[in-house]
């Protein structure tokens, strides 16, 4: 009896298409059998399985994109039901119907859901948001982290490249060129990295100029959206702090190498 | 230099909001809320104020100059935002948002009010309890400075909570917190004192 039950319950769609990047956007809706723990992904799988609208139209099956499927990679983020998130987590139980489905527009859409998050990539290689330890000879081991200031940075190390507070922060848009909280985060990390630290009025330096860390408004949204609880927003006021310090030393100059 | 230009007029932008003009406005108030104790304290005040020494100068390096930039800017920063309430209803984002709004409202109100009396001033009119008094004898003219002066307060009183993060001052999100706190006491008691004046006018 249970069983029968659960086939008749349905899943509704709508989902936000889009056949090129140039392309206008357009909406398809879709009805799924239901089937317990169903997630956005698996709906999307089965879509493309048989890809025909409620309206009964064959259609193309929808792109997006997914790697890992446990929220550690961040490939699969998209805007469900208006609130920007990995869908691989996204569970069908937990969401109101219809389910809409949309891409992250801050990013350039390439198709329906799947969009180019290559600039949070490039604010990564700006920012040298790495340790640098490579030389002619053996460098020999570097001075060691303190395991407390250890398992404070693994928080910060979580971040998954997902775009989720790009597409949360109102300051990250066409408007502007500002490289949002992702970069800055990883900043401190590598800046709170024994050997990294070695490389910080670098990193400072390059968040101190144009679409950097000063174009933060402070609507703190990326913290609340984080899916990896990211302290982002203390990142950035303490990154506050190391440039105030930064701009003092650039300025009058300082004895501190 | 160039390279690090946004990042300077950011931080300037941010400093004058406090020092001079958040400074300025509460010596404003203050000055304002004298009229609660009568005409003649009020008038006192007014007076005692023209005696300052190269008056002109002062005002343009302690108001106008920091205003025009603070303002200039300012709209820069408000409309390069692209406000999402409608998805993130969070208490920040409504700050943030209040922020630029206030800020716009600011800026129009204090055009109105150096025009009605600073340059009237300059074109001969005396500054008085008299000119306030008939100023707010248009009924209108009453809501608009409520209006202006209490989005003055917020934008201040906000601000200065921002300043606090974006000079580093505050880190935690418990610091931001009480931060939070403080500068709402801030605007409650700086509101009292400029809507109390207000009404002494009245």
């Amino acid at each position: 009896m249970v069983e029968t039950k659960s086939e008749t319950k349905t899943v509704r769609f709508i989902i936000t298409r889009q056949d090129t990047p140039d392309s206008a956007p357009y909406d398809e809706e879709f009805e799924l059998a239901y089937r317990p723990n169903m997630n956005v992904i698996s709906a999307l799988m089965e879509i493309r399985r048989n890809p025909v609208t409620v309206q009964g139209k064959h259609t193309t099956a929808i792109a997006w994109d997914m790697n890992c499927l446990e929220e550690v990679c961040g490939a699969c983020s998209m805007v469900i039901n208006g609130k920007p998130r990995q869908s691989c987590t996204a569970l069908i139980d937990q969401l109101e119907q219809p389910v809409r489905l949309a891409p992250m527009r801050t990013f350039p859409v390439v198709r329906d859901l799947q969009v180019d998050r290559s600039r949070m990539f490039d604010s990564l290689k700006k920012v040298k948001a790495w340790i640098p330890i490579d030389g002619t000879y053996n460098l020999g081991p570097g001075p060691r982290m303190p395991e407390k200031k250890r398992q404070w940075a693994y928080e910060l190390s979580k971040c998954m490249t997902c775009g989720v507070c790009l597409e949360a922060c109102p300051n990250v848009n066409t408007n502007s060129n500002f490289m949002g909280p992702q970069p800055l985060s990883q900043v401190r990390l590598f800046n709170a990295h024994p050997t990294g630290a070695m490389n910080k009025a670098e990193r400072l330096n390059t968040i101190m100029g144009d679409g950097g860390l000063a174009n933060c408004g402070n609507s703190q949204n990326c913290v609340q959206s984080c899916p990896k609880g990211i302290p982002l927003t203390t990142s950035i006021a303490a990154l506050n702090r190391d440039t105030a310090i930064q701009q003092f030393r650039n300025f009058f100059g300082s004895d501190e190498v | 230099m160039a390279k690090n230009r946004e990042f300077g007029n950011r931080r300037l932008h941010s400093l004058l909001g406090v020092i001079p003009i958040g400074l300025f406005l509460i010596f404003h108030l203050s000055v304002n809320f004298m009229a609660t104790k009568g005409e003649e304290t009020f008038n006192g005040a007014v007076h005692l104020i023209e005696y300052t020494p190269v008056k002109i100068l002062v005002e343009w390096v302690v108001i106008y100059l920091p205003i025009i930039f603070h303002a200039v800017y300012g709209i820069y920063i408000a409309f390069t935002a692209k406000n999402n309430l409608g998805r993130f209803s969070f208490f920040r984002n409504w700050m943030f948002m209040l922020q630029r709004l206030t800020g716009v409202i600011t800026l129009i109100f204090l055009v109105w009010h150096i025009w009605a009396t600073r340059i009237q001033a300059a074109m001969g009119a005396e500054v008085n309890f008299d000119m306030m008094a008939d100023i707010f004898s248009n009924p209108f003219m009453i809501a608009f400075y409520l209006v202006g002066v209490i989005s003055t307060i917020f934008h201040f009183s906000n601000g200065l909570w921002s300043f606090a993060v974006s000079w580093g001052l505050t880190v935690s999100p418990k610091s931001q917190k009480i931060m939070t706190y403080f500068t709402l006491v801030v605007f409650v008691l700086l509101s009292y004192i400029g809507v109390r004046a207000i009404f002494a006018f009245v």
